[in-house]
C-alpha cells in the first residue's frame, strides 16, 4: 500500500514532482559546480601564477658570489662552480616531481660579437628552449618556453639542437639588425632564428640552446643555474621549520608537503653538489595571492550552497502545503501522523536522489564547461562527490520540508478537506 | 432598481479604489503572514546574495591589485646607456606617483673586500625598499641615516644590510668590515641579513647617503611599484617617460602579465559563480511567490465574483508584488552589504566599500522577479471561471 500510494502520487502529480524535482535538480547543480571549481581552483590559479615565473632558482653549492647588476651578471664566465647537465633529468624523479611545471638552466657566457663592420661584446645565454629528456621511460619537454611564458619571440624559436640563436630585442635595434641573417659570435657564424622580447637584461643578449654556450666556454655539461617552476602550497608556520630539526613521521609529512622549502630540499637532492633557494618575490606573494583567492571561492561557494539549500525548501514547501487536502483526506480514512510523515519523507527522498543524481552530472558538465572556457583546462570532479552530493541533497531535501510535513500532518482534517486553512 | 444597480456599478468603476486597495494589500499580507513573511525572506535572501555578489565582483580586483603589488617594482626607470640617472629624478618620479605607488632608488658599484674579492655594493632609500620590496627577508633593517652619521662621527662601521651569501665572505662572525672602491675604504657594521633567494643575497646594501658619500656614484636604477589599472599603469608609464627623457622606462613584462592573467581569471570565475547564484536565488524567489499566489486563487475567485475587473485584479497582484520586491531588495540590499563586507573582512582584511550604483540594480531586478512570478500564476487564472474555483475544484 505504501509503496503504491508513493508510485500513484508520482504518477498523477506529474506537474508538481517535475517542479519540485526541477528545483533540486538546480540546486544540486550549482551546488556540485561550485564545489568542483572550488576544490579546483587552488591548482588552476596556481598554474595561472606560473607565467610570474620560476619560483625555485639551483645554484652550485661552493660557488662565488654573483657579480650582477641590472640583470647582468659580472662574474667572469669560467670563475665559479658548475652544476651538471647530466643530473637535470632527475628533477623528473623527485618525490614531487609531477608537480614540477617546467625547468631550464642557464649558462651565460661573454662572446665577442661581429656584426658587419661592428663588433661588440655582449653576453650569450645557453638555455633550452623546448628541449625533449627523458627520464627512465618518461619522456618530457622542458625550458624556458615552458619557465618564461612572457618572453615572446618575433620570428621562430631555435630548435635546441641546432645553433640558431635568438637576438634580444635592444641587441638587434643597437646593431641595426633587420632580416633573417646569420651574426658573427666569437668567430663562428650562427644563424638567427627570431628576435627575442623579455622587458629584461635578456633584451641586451643573445639566447641560444645551452650545447653553444657550453662548447664557447669549453665546458662540455656545465650549467650555472637551473630555475625550476613548480606548484607549491602556501608557505606555513610548519614550512619554516629547520628539517633537520624534525624527527621521523614529523619529517616525513613536511617532506611530503609540496612546500616551496620541500621541493627546494628534493632538488638538491636530486642534482649533485647543489644548494636549490625559492626566490621569495615570487614563491613568497604567490603563497599570499592564492590564499585571497581561494578563500574568496570558498566563500562564495558557501554561498552558493544556502541559495540551491534555500530553493530547495522553498520549493518542498511549497509542494506539500497544495497538498492539504490530500492529508486531510488520508487522516479521515484513520491513517496516523507517523505514516502520513512517511509517505512525504519517502516522495522527498525518491525526489532528492533522482533530482540530485540528476543534478550531479548536469554539475559536472558545467564545471567542466567553466573550466574549458576560463582556464583551458579540464576541471577534474572527484567521484567520491557523488554519494556527497546525494546524501547533501536528501538532508536538505528533508530539511527543507521538515516544517511543511509537521504543518500538515497537524491540520483537522475537517478543515483541510473544507479547504479552508 | 437596475438603475441603481448600474448608478453602483458605474461609481465603482469610477471610485478612486485607494483606501479599499491600500487595506487589501495590507489585510493579505497580515492575514497569511506566514506565506507572506516566507515570500519576503526568499526575497531578501535572494537580494542580499545578489548584492554581495556584485559588490565583490566590482571591488575584488582591487582588492586583489593590491595583492600583487606585493609582487614589488611594476616598472622600472634605467639611465640611459648605463648612465646615472640626474640627482632629481627621484622627486620627479614621487611627483608623478603621487600616492599611487611606492618608488626607491638604486645605486650600484663593484668594491673589493680586504682580500681582494669583488662584491656588488648597493646604495638604497631602506625606508621605500621596505615598503616595496616586502618579500624580502631582512634579520634586521639598518637604522636611517641620523644614526649613520652619529656613528660615522664616532668612526664607527657604517651600518649595512648584508646578502645571506655575502655574509660568510665578508663577515662570517659578524664583525665589522672594509670595502674598498677606488681607492677609498669604508668600515661597514653589519646592521642584518636579507635573503631573496636571488641575486640580492650576493650583495651588501647601504644607505644611499652613505653610499654616495664614500663612492660618488648616483643612482642608476629606480624601481617603482604604480598601482592601479592596466591602463592607469600604463598612463603612468608614458607620463615618466616623457618626464624622465634620459631614462628607459620599462614596465616589468612577466609582473604585469601574471597579474593580467591570474585577476582575468578569478574574475570570470567570479562572474561565473554570481550567475548561477543570483539565477538560483531567483527562481527560489519565483517558485516560492508563484506558490503563494496559486495559493490564493481562492481570493482572485471571490473579487472576481465580486466584479473586479481583470484590470484592477491585475494591478492588485502587481502592487503587492511591486511591495514586496522593493521591501526584499532594500533589507536584501543592506544585508548583501553587510555580508560582502565580512567576506571582505575575513578574507582580503580590508573592507569591502558598499556600492551605492548596485541598489538600482537590485531594485529592478527583485521588482523583475516579484513581478514576474506575480503575472505567471495570474494569466493562467484568468481563464478560470471564478465558480469553479470556488467550488474549490
Amino acid at each position: 500500500m505504501f509503496v503504491r500510494m508513493v508510485y500513484e502520487s508520482f504518477r498523477r502529480q506529474k506537474r508538481r514532482k517535475v517542479l519540485a524535482g526541477a528545483a533540486i535538480t538546480l540546486g544540486v547543480t550549482v551546488a556540485t559546480a561550485m564545489i568542483a571549481v572550488a576544490t579546483d581552483i587552488g591548482d588552476k590559479i596556481n598554474r595561472e601564477l606560473r607565467t610570474i615565473g620560476a619560483n625555485l632558482v639551483v645554484t652550485p653549492q661552493e660557488d662565488s658570489l654573483d657579480l650582477e647588476i641590472g640583470g647582468v651578471n659580472l662574474k667572469p664566465p669560467t670563475d665559479g662552480a658548475f652544476l651538471n647537465e647530466a643530473d637535470l633529468p632527475n628533477i623528473r624523479g623527485i618525490f614531487w616531481h609531477n608537480n614540477i611545471t617546467g625547468f631550464a638552466p642557464m649558462l651565460p657566457v661573454s662572446v665577442p660579437f661581429t656584426y658587419g663592420d661592428k663588433k661588440l661584446d655582449v653576453t650569450l645565454l645557453g638555455t633550452y628552449f623546448a628541449k625533449h629528456l627523458s627520464y627512465g621511460k618518461e619522456e618530457f619537454t622542458t625550458g624556458v618556453r615552458n619557465t618564461h611564458p612572457w618572453w615572446k619571440v618575433d620570428g621562430r624559436w631555435p630548435d635546441d639542437d641546432y645553433s640558431s640563436v635568438l637576438l634580444g630585442e635592444r641587441l638587434a635595434a643597437r646593431i641595426g639588425w633587420n632580416a633573417l641573417h646569420t651574426v658573427n659570435l666569437s668567430g663562428r657564424e650562427f644563424h638567427v632564428s627570431g628576435v627575442l622580447s623579455t622587458g629584461g637584461s635578456e633584451d641586451d643578449e643573445v639566447i641560444a640552446p645551452i650545447a653553444v654556450a657550453q662548447q664557447i666556454l669549453g665546458k662540455p655539461g656545465a650549467v650555472r643555474r637551473i630555475y625550476v617552476s613548480a606548484l607549491t602550497k602556501p608557505e606555513d608556520a610548519f614550512a619554516r621549520r629547520d628539517p633537520k630539526s624534525l624527527s621521523g613521521a614529523i619529517y616525513d609529512r613536511w617532506y611530503c608537503t609540496p612546500y616551496p622549502q620541500a621541493i627546494a630540499l628534493q632538488l638538491t637532492e636530486a642534482i649533485s653538489h647543489s644548494h636549490a633557494e625559492q626566490i621569495r618575490q615570487v614563491s613568497q606573494n604567490e603563497g599570499a595571492v592564492l590564499t585571497r583567492i581561494e578563500g574568496l571561492i570558498f566563500l562564495i561557494t558557501l554561498a552558493a550552497l544556502f541559495a540551491s539549500a534555500l530553493a530547495v525548501s522553498a520549493a518542498m514547501a511549497t509542494a506539500i502545503f497544495e497538498r492539504r487536502a490530500e492529508v486531510g483526506l488520508m487522516k479521515a480514512l484513520g491513517a496516523g501522523k507517523l505514516a502520513v510523515a512517511s509517505i512525504f519523507f519517502a516522495e522527498a527522498a525518491l525526489l532528492a536522489l533522482i533530482g540530485g543524481a540528476l543534478g550531479f552530472g548536469l554539475g559536472s558538465a558545467l564545471a567542466r564547461q567553466i573550466g574549458h572556457s576560463i582556464f583551458n583546462s579540464e576541471i577534474s570532479i572527484p567521484p567520491v562527490l557523488l554519494p556527497v552530493i546525494l546524501a547533501i541533497a536528501v538532508i536538505v531535501t528533508f530539511l527543507g520540508s521538515a516544517a511543511a510535513i509537521r504543518r500538515a500532518v497537524g491540520l483537522d482534517p475537517v478543515f483541510a478537506l473544507r479547504g479552508e486553512l | 432598481m437596475s438603475h441603481s444597480v448600474q448608478d453602483l456599478a458605474g461609481r465603482r468603476e469610477r471610485a478612486p479604489h485607494t483606501s479599499m486597495f491600500v487595506r487589501m494589500l495590507v489585510r493579505a499580507a497580515i492575514l497569511r503572514r506566514g506565506r507572506a513573511a516566507s515570500a519576503l525572506f526568499a526575497m531578501v535572501v535572494a537580494a542580499a546574495v545578489a548584492t554581495a555578489m556584485l559588490n565583490l565582483y566590482v571591488d575584488v580586483q582591487a582588492k586583489l591589485r593590491r595583492e600583487f603589488r606585493n609582487y614589488g617594482a611594476n616598472i622600472i626607470l634605467v639611465g640611459k646607456d648605463a648612465t646615472s640617472l640626474p640627482a632629481d629624478t627621484l622627486t620627479r618620479v614621487d611627483s608623478i606617483l603621487q600616492a599611487r605607488g611606492v618608488a626607491a632608488p638604486f645605486a650600484m658599484v663593484v668594491a673589493r673586500t680586504a682580500d681582494g674579492q669583488p662584491i656588488v655594493v648597493a646604495g638604497t632609500e631602506f625606508d621605500r625598499v621596505q615598503k616595496l620590496d616586502k618579500w624580502w627577508s631582512v634579520s634586521a633593517w639598518p637604522a636611517e641615516f641620523p644614526t649613520s652619521r652619529a656613528q660615522n662621527a664616532r668612526e664607527m662601521g657604517h651600518p649595512g644590510l648584508v646578502g645571506v651569501r655575502a655574509l660568510p665572505v665578508v663577515s662570517p662572525k659578524g664583525e665589522d668590515f672594509a670595502l674598498t672602491f677606488q681607492g677609498k675604504t669604508l668600515q661597514v657594521a653589519p646592521a642584518g641579513t636579507v635573503r631573496t633567494g636571488a641575486a640580492e643575497d650576493s650583495r651588501i646594501y647601504l644607505s644611499l647617503a652613505d653610499f654616495e658619500a664614500w663612492t660618488g656614484v648616483q643612482p642608476s636604477t629606480i624601481e617603482v611599484a604604480a598601482s592601479g589599472s592596466p591602463e592607469e599603469v600604463a598612463r603612468m608609464l608614458k607620463e615618466l617617460g616623457t618626464a624622465i627623457p634620459t631614462a628607459d622606462v620599462r614596465p616589468v613584462r612577466q609582473i604585469m602579465e601574471g597579474e593580467a592573467r591570474v585577476l582575468g581569471k578569478t574574475r570570470a570565475t567570479l562572474l561565473a559563480a554570481s550567475a548561477l547564484i543570483i539565477l538560483t536565488a531567483a527562481l527560489c524567489v519565483l517558485s516560492t511567490l508563484m506558490g503563494w499566489v496559486f495559493d490564493r486563487r481562492r481570493d482572485f475567485a471571490i473579487m472576481k465574483a465580486l466584479g473586479a475587473s481583470t484590470r484592477l485584479l491585475n494591478g492588485f497582484f502587481a502592487a503587492e508584488a511591486a511591495v514586496l520586491g522593493a521591501m526584499g531588495a532594500v533589507i536584501g540590499f543592506a544585508a548583501g552589504i553587510g555580508i560582502a563586507a565580512w567576506i571582505g573582512r575575513a578574507n582580503f582584511h580590508a573592507a569591502v566599500v558598499p556600492r551605492w550604483s548596485v541598489l538600482p540594480v537590485v531594485l529592478a531586478g527583485s521588482m523583475a522577479v516579484t513581478l514576474l512570478s506575480a503575472i505567471l500564476p495570474i494569466s493562467l487564472l484568468r481563464r478560470v471561471q471564478p465558480a469553479v474555483t470556488l467550488r474549490g475544484e
